[in-house]
């Protein structure tokens, strides 16, 4: 390639800090790193690496107190953002420098029309009047591919899907042509089908302007998809940069060559064969269940006829200690299923025989004690944990409500025992929730799972907030403790790469329905319905090359840059 | 829009209705107005002349039913104290209650959200602390001592405002009264007001403002205040309720005509016709100020109007 010319954005020794109880804490420790015109740089990290602190110390709009930038430069064009006056910076952000985040729905103001919002850039930046600037709103809205933008433009965030308010606010950031476009996992919470559309579009407006793009994210897959260099952040530091290729083929600090090991479904899995007993019934019968909800509207809330069904005649069995993966995306059903076997809400129809009894008739003690036999673990360790309760309170309280399991004596014991099968120490049954980090917490849940010794497990999306090492860690544990306990799984995702790792059998659901069902290796290797097609062709792999393959299969060619 | 406010509007009937049978009840339980009116050596004839005339020798429920004939055909009633239709002396009073209302919360809740929002952009600092310890004394000041300590200083001994009296409401007699009424929901609405600015100037979306290059003062009072203002309309209507409802302390202490003055001396009168016409005009007028609460939730909060 030929000599390159300048670069638009020189980070240098940056290093960012927050103020703790526990005294200074450094975030960002020195790190250093370029950007060109028309490239894409990825930073890649797990959370509380220093990615996003790095993001947000650029653009100035880190949270401060308690955090605040120790040192470094970070150059644009020449002129130290960091050293500019408040004034001066603002008028640079927004038309220099933009950024784009994850969570769009917290992002974007509520309570303003998306359009409004839009528009808000150019009468601060440009001085241009309220009419036109929501026309250029509008244009902008049209270049990033939202449907009908005149009548879209006067909606607010709420009324958008995942994927179309990442638009928005890609709309939002390149309202004024920047140079530099951070953008702070953008895809993270979206389904793959979109997640694919969401970098093809960054993508395709990067090399339409010329701009250079920083894409923050700690998936593997994301970085090989759009990226061409890539930095790797551990501890507040860069442990590891180079062309995206290179890195790939060769990782050479440790931490890098852990997280490329720890990705999920990279290597086929060992094949296993579910412990099935020939001729025994299975553990849970499902057939033709459904959940329809009904619209109503009027003063007297009469019924309008419009159903949404959420689940629409699903059929499946599961044999004792096999696994069931379900996938589909946001509003597949997934989780209306799970709570329908789990009977936190009521089927329309259908029904489901566990242990050869009926789920849905049985009543008091009866149903008491099946409820025993089935348990969850939830996607959000977070919020799924009392905060008030101490870990030994939390594992024990099943105990309570079911009577005779394990006498009062025992308990604490017991407590110990489960914490030491999910990979936690005695000393922790004190400590309460907010004590732990993401991990551990899905820990303490699946030992809360375990307590009664059940048969059926359901992990509603039980990895997906968690990191890609930590996620290795959890499915490891799950895996183990199938194979020791003979558990059942349902084992819903998101993502196939997971779902691959863990299960025997993959359900494909798409609006309520399950629209492919077979062995793991059918639905991977030889996936019969387009949907499921779809799925697999739409989730980015860690494997650089063959994402290029597949981009160029879309139309979307990443031109190298060439100066001079 | 129009089917949410048409269901508040029977929820607000059924209340109301309710309201009122407890009301028509328990004031009857209040006593005999014949003793109250009539001398004591009043003799039988006269006494049983005077509640003829008004009615109260028929049993309650009689009563109670021309009550309702006498409400479809929007009478309310006369008042025996005043020998005047009910509805008269009821509709007097409202004019001077709501404006004293009216005034006083605006000029409360632009204050609070003024005092409020600076404090919350800059918590701990010396304005935010300032804004605390006064918006608490306020919050927690009895406006009776308010008051009549207002009245000694500024009209006994500095003479600058009269002492009490509407003097054709003339603006330097609204200065006390207000001025009074105000302190309790302004110090209230100032911590409401910080509380609800806290949290909308750390959430997401202001940073996407910052990271637009937005100013801060429009940060603060574009981005940030509108998301911050449910809690605070929720209160300030509340306090408004509460004034709407008879100031009774200020308006007795200042002289001033209203509807809470009018209520007391009614109970004490055993004045029924007027307990019950005040008591629905006020049930409605607080009816529609939680309309109107509702509306602005609309107005401000498109997640709101969608539901």
């Amino acid at each position: 390639m030929a000599e390159r010319a300048a670069p638009i954005l020189e980070v240098r020794d940056l290093a960012v800090a927050f103020h703790t109880l526990a005294g200074e804490l450094d975030a960002v420790d020195g790190i250093s790193f370029d950007l060109h015109r028309g490239e894409t740089l990825a930073i890649l990290g797990e959370s509380g690496s220093g990615k996003s602190v790095t993001a947000a110390a650029i653009m100035g709009i880190l949270d401060s107190p308690p955090g605040f930038v120790r040192g470094g430069q970070a150059l644009l064009d020449g002129v130290d953002l960091l050293a500019l006056s408040e004034g001066r910076r603002r008028d640079l952000l927004g038309e220099r420098i933009a950024i784009i985040f994850q969570d769009t729905l917290a992002h974007l103001n509520p309570v303003y029309s998306v359009g409004w919002q839009i528009a808000e850039c150019f009468r601060i930046h440009r001085g241009v009047g309220r009419a036109e600037a929501y026309e250029r709103a509008v244009d902008l809205m049209r270049q990033t591919h939202i449907p009908d933008p005149e009548r879209r433009a006067r909606d607010y965030p709420h009324q958008f899907s995942g994927g179309q308010r990442q638009r928005i606010m890609i709309a939002m950031a390149l309202a004024l042509e920047p140079d530099i476009l951070i953008a702070d996992e953008p895809t993270t919470a979206l389904d793959v089908t979109v997640q694919a559309q969401i970098l093809d579009l960054l993508i395709e407006l990067r090399n339409a302007r010329n701009m250079g793009l920083i894409l923050i994210t700690h998936d593997l897959g994301v970085v090989a998809e759009i990226a061409d260099r890539l930095a790797v952040m551990f501890h507040g530091r860069i442990v590891e940069s180079g062309s995206v290729g290179e890195v790939f083929a060769d990782p050479q600090h440790a931490y890098t060559r852990r997280l490329m090991s720890a990705i999920p479904g990279r290597a086929p899995p060992p094949l296993r064969v579910a412990t099935k007993v020939v001729g025994a019934a299975p553990l849970l019968e499902v057939r033709d269940l459904a959940k329809h909800y009904e619209v109503t509207s009027g003063l007297m809330r009469r019924r309008t006829g419009d159903v949404v069904k959420a689940v629409d005649g699903v059929s499946f069995d599961i044999q004792r200690g096999e696994t069931l993966g379900v996938v589909g995306e946001s509003g597949s059903g997934k989780t209306t299923l799970a709570k329908m076997l789990l009977l936190l809400e009521p089927p329309t129809s259908g029904s489901a025989r566990f242990g050869g009894e009926d789920l849905f008739t049985l009543k008091g003690p009866d149903l008491l004690h099946l409820r025993r036999r089935m348990q969850v673990v939830f996607q959000d360790p977070f919020s799924s944990l009392n905060p008030r309760m101490s870990v030994a309170e939390i594992i024990a309280e099943p105990w309570s409500i079911h009577d005779g399991v394990v006498p009062k004596a025992e308990r604490a014991d017991r407590v110990v025992e489960l914490l030491d099968r999910v990979g936690l120490a005695a000393e922790h049954a004190r400590r309460y929730p907010h004590q732990f980090s993401g991990g551990q917490r899905q820990r303490i849940a699946i030992a809360r799972a375990l307590a009664l010794a059940p048969d059926l497990v359901i992990c509603d999306e039980a990895v997906s907030a968690l990191d890609v090492s930590i996620q290795a860690q959890i499915l490891d544990l799950l895996k183990s403790l199938r194979d020791e306990l003979g558990l059942a799984y349902i084992f819903i995702a998101h993502d196939l790469a997971v779902v691959r790792e863990l299960a025997d059998r993959v359900a494909v659901m798409k609006t309520g329905k399950i629209v492919e069902l077979g062995t793991t290796a059918q639905i991977f290797d030889r996936p019969a319905h387009p949907y499921t097609q779809a799925l697999l062709g739409a989730s980015p792999l860690p494997d650089p090359e063959l994402m290029a393959e597949r981009r160029q299969r879309r139309g979307i060619g990443i031109q190298m840059v060439k100066n001079g | 829009m129009g089917t949410y406010l048409a269901r508040r509007a029977v929820h607000s009937f059924v209340s109301l209705a309710g309201l009122l049978i407890l009301v028509f009840f328990l004031a009857r339980l209040t006593g005999d107005p014949t003793n109250l009116y009539l001398p004591l050596d009043a003799t039988l004839e006269a006494r049983q002349e005077f509640a003829e005339r008004h009615g109260f020798n028929d049993p309650v429920i009689v009563q109670f039913g021309r009550f309702l004939s006498g409400l479809a055909e929007f009478d309310l009633g006369t008042s025996i104290r005043k020998h005047r239709p009910a509805a008269d002396v009821v509709l007097e009073a409202i004019p001077v209650t709501l404006g004293l209302a009216a005034v006083t919360m605006i000029v409360a809740l632009l204050g609070a959200i003024v005092v409020g929002s600076l404090a919350a952009y800059r918590p701990g600092r010396i304005f935010d602390r300032l804004a605390s310890v006064i918006s608490l004394a306020s919050a927690s000041a009895p406006d009776f001592w308010v008051a009549i300590t207002a009245i000694l200083l500024f009209a006994v001994t500095l003479g600058w405002l009269p002492t009490s009296g509407t003097g054709g409401f003339a603006i330097e007699y609204w200065i006390m009264p207000i001025g009074v009424l105000l302190i309790r929901p302004f110090g209230l609405m100032v911590q409401v007001v910080r509380g609800s600015m806290l949290t909308a100037l750390s959430s997401a979306y202001v940073k996407t403002a910052r990271a637009k290059g937005v100013t801060e003062r429009a940060v603060i009072f574009v981005h940030a205040l509108r998301n911050g203002m449910l809690p605070v309309i929720t209160v300030a209507s509340d306090q408004a309720a509460g004034i709407a409802n008879g100031a009774v302390i200020v308006e007795t202490i200042f002289g001033w005509p209203g509807v809470g003055k009018l209520m007391i001396d009614s109970i004490l009168y055993r004045d029924f016709a007027v307990i019950q016409a005040s008591i629905l005009i006020t049930a409605a007028v607080i009816f529609t100020i939680n309309i109107v609460v509702d509306i602005a939730y609309a107005v401000l909060d498109p997640r709101i109007r969608h539901h």
